[in-house]
């Protein structure tokens, strides 16, 4: 029998360790490819984590999350422009605003997309991606257009380029955890689950359905956003088709429905598992385009063989294997309570 | 004032092809409630089909569909069969990831194939053109305005006038009741995927002749016809009908009264304008399920 003290002191010690090995990377791999994926996973882990929230908890599947990863990249170059921030540590200070700002937009964008459930909002996303793409292509006075916008470059060497922005990616991929975490275990978390499993149900016992919504997807923009704003910082360049890009937002979907739509985990793990694989097949075989077919072939294997995800399937098994070994009935029945709560809280 | 009449027109005419797209993503929706994200990325294979047959063996695009269209249908049933129907639960979340892998892919391998270079379709038809109130219409947008009526007035009769239609528009309407008094919805599902999937090789066609296209065109192609089926109200082909030709016109309208780089934005405000009224779309039902 498993004490749910050591259980939980296992679970605190897996993440202490993970968190020390995550901060460590850079002093022991110092190659600066290896320590350029680890931002982009690291990058990942966080906007997996913040779709999570809208997409995993409320059931909201936003494919348009691009938009706020591209704006949060925008508003923070163009902030960083007019208060003539000097490159180097100073603009990280600035990354909040970014993410401010993109909490304005999704307020405006989510009070209309959400007045629309289900696949219509999936579209209505999509739309609003687009809209936002186009904003950037044609507002040219504001973000020079086609041609780009660049950023301040940071002083740093070569080698050591990257590990700030690690660092960066890494704080706001714990920040997004830990935002997700506390939702997970407040009430605002459950009214968000109740609107998950039956939205017109949570109206009638009382859960402001419309507020909880619109909070979460100005919650998970936000983070998006913020990320975005590093990403720019770090490729120093951004232009509209590469800034709001579709293949990153459904990038981060397929991860979070690889590791357990819905669960505190499964983004980190679908983040850790297929960004590296992405950027593998995109330096192998990026020039002959050969690697969308393969990145689809790894999406179509993933959703038809594993369609909940690794963690509530891993989750189940342990399940059943703790069930099989329980010798009264009574262990059973708790051990098979609803596999959504529970499968969230497993260990990584 | 001649130039808005003449945007007017030509909104008609390419909201034709627009429609005919429109209309196989709608019937998609409508009959397995998942969205096909992939459609724009199979109006591009269709063009590039064309693109093939015309260039190997000279064979006019509008004669290439009599090949391109039975084999997109078949493409349709096997996709449907291999990739649609194993998704049993939260079809509608995991069929829009299902279906922009196969987007992806198709996406990839044409890049390969063809690589990234912009091509068109040639023909006669797209050069000469005829005077209508003082403006040219290029004989390519009759053509293919007629090809679109044709195909549209087609689905219309199977859906409305035949057994098969009469076993489309229940699953339409309720799958288990369907089921129920003895229609193989799987069997309908796989014909109507098909259906869909070949009117998409024949609007790539004339999306083909009337735009350079690459194979990275599916991503501004799907945008605006899924912005046109919302607005039309999912699952409406009426709706999507409408839905595709207002767009186009007041798209050119936008072009000609404001500025090209506005016309597309223009598309999708009207969209925004008419979820703030109306929801649903213009002939749809508000969704009560759940994603």
């Amino acid at each position: 029998m498993r004490s749910p003290a050591r259980v939980r002191a296992a679970k605190w010690t897996a993440l202490v360790i993970l968190v020390v090995v995550a901060v460590l990377l850079p002093v022991f791999e110092t190659d600066p490819a290896t320590v350029n994926v680890a931002v982009f996973t690291a990058m990942y882990v966080g906007l997996a984590t913040a779709w999570n929230i809208m997409g995993g908890y409320t059931g909201y599947v936003s494919l348009g999350h691009a938009a706020f990863f591209g704006f949060g990249a925008y508003a923070f170059g163009l902030v960083l422009a007019h208060l003539g921030i000097q490159a180097g540590y100073e603009p990280f200070v600035f990354v909040p605003v970014a993410g401010a700002l993109t909490v304005v937009l999704a307020l405006v964008i989510g009070w209309i997309a959400l007045r629309t459930r289900a696949a219509t909002f999936v579209i209505v996303t999509i739309a609003m991606m687009f809209m936002i793409q186009l904003l950037a292509e044609n507002l040219v006075g504001l973000t020079g257009g086609g041609s780009g916008l660049s950023f301040p470059v940071p002083p740093w060497s070569g080698d050591f380029f990257d590990t700030p922005f690690y660092y960066a990616m890494l704080v706001m991929a714990l920040v997004s955890l830990a935002i997700s975490w506390w939702i997970r275990r407040s009430k605002f978390g459950l009214g968000l689950l109740a609107i998950r499993d039956d939205e017109d149900k949570a109206l009638a016992v009382g859960v402001p359905a419309h507020a909880y919504k619109l909070t979460a997807f100005m919650i998970s923009a936000g983070l998006v956003g913020m990320i975005g704003a590093i990403y720019g910082y770090y490729v120093t360049y951004i232009y509209p088709q590469y800034a709001i890009d579709p293949l990153v937002g459904i990038s981060l979907v397929l991860m979070v429905f690889l590791g357990g739509l819905g669960t505190l985990w499964g983004p980190v793990l679908g983040a850790v598992i297929l960004e590296p694989a992405q950027l593998w097949l995109a330096y192998n075989f990026g020039a002959s385009r050969l690697y969308l077919v393969f990145y689809a072939a790894v999406f179509l294997v993933v959703i038809l063989l594993l369609p909940r995800g690794i963690v509530p399937s891993v989750g189940d098994l342990v399940k059943r294997m703790t069930a099989r070994r329980a010798i009264g009935p009574s262990d059973t029945a708790s051990t098979s309570s609803d596999t959504h709560t529970v499968a969230g809280v497993q260990s990584p | 004032m001649t130039l808005v009449l003449e945007a007017v027109v030509f909104g008609i005419l390419t909201g034709g092809v627009y429609a005919l797209m429109a209309s196989g993503l709608t019937l998609i929706f409508g009959v397995m409630r998942i969205i096909n994200v992939g459609h724009g990325a199979l109006v591009i294979l269709g063009a590039y089909l064309s693109f093939a047959l015309l260039r190997s063996a000279n064979i006019d695009p509008f004669v290439s569909l009599v090949i391109t269209m039975p084999a997109m249908f078949l493409l349709g049933v096997v996709l449907q069969i291999v990739f649609i129907r194993p998704l049993k639960d939260d079809r509608e979340a995991l069929s829009v990831l299902v279906t922009y892998a196969i987007a992806l892919g198709i996406e990839g391998l044409l890049g390969y194939l063809f690589t990234n270079n912009f091509v068109q379709l040639n023909a006669w038809y797209e050069t000469a053109s005829f005077a209508v109130f003082g403006f040219h219409i290029a004989y390519v947008y009759l053509f293919g305005f007629g090809l679109c009526l044709a195909i549209l007035a087609a689905i219309f009769v199977v859906l409305y006038r035949t057994t098969f239609g009469s076993a489309v528009r229940a699953t339409m309407l309720n799958r288990t009741a369907a089921q129920l008094v003895g229609v193989n919805v799987d069997r309908v599902s796989a014909i109507a995927f098909g259906i869909g999937v070949s009117t998409a090789a024949a609007g790539g066609v004339i999306f083909g002749m009337t735009n350079a296209f690459n194979p990275g065109s599916h991503y501004d192609l799907i945008s605006r016809l899924l912005t046109i089926i919302v607005l039309g109200g999912l699952g409406s082909l009426r709706g999507a009908v409408i839905a595709a030709v207002a767009m186009l016109i007041i798209e050119d309208v936008t072009a000609v009264v404001i500025s090209p780089v506005w016309a597309s934005f223009a598309f999708f405000l009207l969209l925004v304008v008419v979820l703030v009224v109306r929801p649903q779309g213009l002939y749809g039902i508000r969704v009560r399920e759940r994603i």
